[in-house]
């Protein structure tokens, strides 16, 4: 097949992911979305399977056939709690095969046709080979970190060592230092070692971040493998892969972007990691000094008030995945809507650990989409509710966030719970939400405390309610 | 008849003028097949294309175009629906796989095919699983539609 024909062929399938991406705009229409982006893709594969240097069929079959298999299998098994380490998993195998693809054309430039015989390439070539292997590697390690803290096999606290900011900063100077290295001399040794301090780049940036900063570290490194194609694309001269991880790229930046501004706290200070570590044992003598005690309820107390009210918010939180409560909840609401109680769902942007993450939640228990408020939609209804259930979220719902100017989390937008008639807080103990913040709302008159497993509460809600 | 040397001169001048023009145009013909043809002396690597931009140029420019797409079309995304935004950009970001499939392509085995082929499957893991755990997402909200 011609060059002039494949290009063309590779705008289709860009065009194709641009309305994939578009498609998501409404449930209605994302399903034909993600279909359109199948076709994208294999649109993508075929037209390079047609070009002159693609020669050993076999090998490719297999590559596909093996990689296929694997993808159908996980994406068919997977539990719908266990989303985000997936995700965080998948854009590790991004980074890691941008990694190798850029180790590939660095060893056989001539097949990209970026380099001659002799294997020399040009300086603009080299550098966009060393962009894109360094973003594959922060990549694929962080990636990995990142699977590891919300798959619970690394400590998802903060890890933070004397001299870390020091050591980041030293290891992109030395990171920058090859690559220019690398483009004046094309040394193996310095392309290696771009790799490897990459590496190890990757695993330091996402260590000091704490768990309920994830969302903003998956939107980041979702960000990161657009950009990494986007830097194969660049070294190969391909428009399709430019395209596609200018929009990766994009929609991960724009992601970051939401989580950030959930949160009022800037990109560069979740990056730096340790959040809500200082704080704690400052909030800690404080709450010691002023007992106050709380109104701790059972679940005949909720199912009675519940009972009573005409309009229910549900608040779910990054506890209801925990303890994987969703279908519990949505058995409970379904009762009290069968009673004419007005039941509704309100999620803040950052509840969870990935973007989105309570929305699949309650898809997944059957939830109507339309029942499902965000927070501008949300919080001018508190007024006129009668009970807010708030089941494993805390810090999303403190009033500290508007009237405390000294609390860590002051100016983060936040469900205006304490609004309603009543508050119910279904949560395991006293402990304190990941901002290490007291929150007041516990010790209001018109709130009541519901201690234990979220799932074990509904269902007990449920008996009564029965 | 002081007219007549004068003439002359301007025929010369005109034959003159048309022979530099013919030239200009001659030479003008070889720069551009230069331009088409120019290979820098060590690496034989084209260093223009046919349009006289260089590639990173032309790569920039759509670059920078679908950056400005992908904000407008991302911002509109809904966002209940930004786990599936984050599992199928996942899975477009696969496309890396072009560059893998032609790595790996290569009739003789050598260092760079091998790698080419775990590029291949690495990516091809994604596509699959990333467009499938979309799919399963936007059935259970699909599923929620009134």
């Amino acid at each position: 097949m011609g060059s002039t024909v494949s290009s063309f062929l590779y705008l289709i399938s860009g065009i194709c992911f641009i309305i994939a991406l578009r498609g998501l705009s409404h449930p209605a229409t994302s399903r034909a979305g993600n279909y359109c982006g199948v076709v994208g893709m294999v649109i993508a594969i075929f037209t390079t399977l047609t070009l002159e240097v693609v020669q050993n069929y076999a090998i490719i079959t297999v590559g596909l056939l093996i990689g296929g298999t694997i993808g159908t299998i996980i994406a068919r098994k997977i539990q719908m709690t266990a989303l985000p380490q997936l995700v965080a998993a998948f854009h590790s195998l991004v980074g890691l095969s941008a990694c190798f693809v850029a180790i590939a054309a660095f060893y056989q430039p001539e097949a990209y046709s970026i380099g001659n015989k002799l294997g020399l390439m040009k300086t603009g070539a080299l550098l966009e080979v060393a962009l894109g292997l360094a973003i594959g590697a922060i990549t694929f390690t962080g990636s990995i970190v990142a699977f590891g803290k919300l798959q619970g096999t690394i400590t998802s606290n903060p890890l933070i060592f004397s001299g870390q900011h020091v050591l980041n900063a030293l290891m992109c100077g030395v990171l920058i230092t090859l690559v220019i290295l690398l483009c004046y001399s094309q040394s193996p040794a310095a392309f290696w070692l771009i790799f490897f301090v990459a590496l190890v780049l990757g695993c330091c940036l996402v260590l000091p971040i704490g768990g309920a900063d994830m969302p903003i570290v998956v939107s980041m490194l979702n960000s990161y493998s657009g950009w990494a194609a986007t830097g194969i694309g660049f070294t190969l001269n391909n428009h399709l892969m430019i395209i596609t991880g200018a929009l990766v790229g994009s929609s991960g930046a724009i992601l970051c972007y939401i989580m950030c501004k959930g949160m009022n706290r800037s990109f560069f200070s979740v990056i730096i990691g340790g959040f809500g570590k200082k704080s704690k044992n400052i909030r800690k003598s404080q709450s010691e000094s002023n007992q106050i005690s709380v109104k701790e309820g059972d679940a005949e107390e909720a199912a009675f008030m519940l009972k009573q009210a005409s309009s229910v918010v549900i608040v779910p939180g990054y506890g209801m995945a925990v303890a994987q409560a969703q279908h519990a909840l949505r058995e409970m609401a379904n009762l009290l809507k069968a009673k004419g109680v007005v039941v509704r769902y309100a999620i803040h942007p950052v509840a969870g650990r990935m973007p989105g993450h309570m929305n699949v939640l309650l898809a997944e228990a059957n939830v109507p989409y339309e029942d499902v408020l965000e927070l501008d939609e949300v919080n001018i209804q508190f007024a006129q509710t009668d009970v807010a259930f708030v089941i494993g979220a805390n810090d999303v719902t403190n009033p500290a966030a508007k009237n405390d100017p000294s609390s860590p989390i002051y100016g983060m937008p936040i469900l205006d719970v304490e609004n309603a008639k009543s508050v119910l807080f279904a949560k395991r103990s006293m402990a304190f939400g990941y901002a290490g913040v007291e929150n007041d709302l516990f010790f209001r008159k018109n709130t009541l405390m519901l201690f234990g497993d979220a799932k074990k509460m509904c269902e007990k809600i449920i008996q009564y309610l029965n | 008849m002081s007219n007549i040397p004068f003439a002359d001169k301007l025929e010369n001048l005109a034959e003159e003028a048309s022979e530099l023009a013919l030239n200009a145009a001659n030479l003008s013909g070889q720069a551009n097949t230069a331009t088409l043809h120019y290979y820098s002396p060590e690496t034989s690597i084209p260093i223009l294309h046919d349009s006289g931009f260089s590639p990173t140029v032309v790569g920039l420019t759509i670059f920078v175009l679908a950056c400005f797409v992908g904000y407008y079309v991302v911002w509109r995304v809904t966002p209940s629906l930004h786990s599936p935004l984050m599992a199928i950009t996942n899975a477009i970001s696969s496309v890396i796989i072009v560059g893998a499939l032609i790595a790996a392509s290569p009739d003789s085995m050598n260092f760079s095919s091998i790698i080419g082929f775990f590029a291949v499957v690495l990516a091809s893991v994604n596509i699959a699983g990333g467009f499938l755990v979309t799919e399963r997402m936007l059935t259970m909200f699909k599923k929620n539609l009134k």
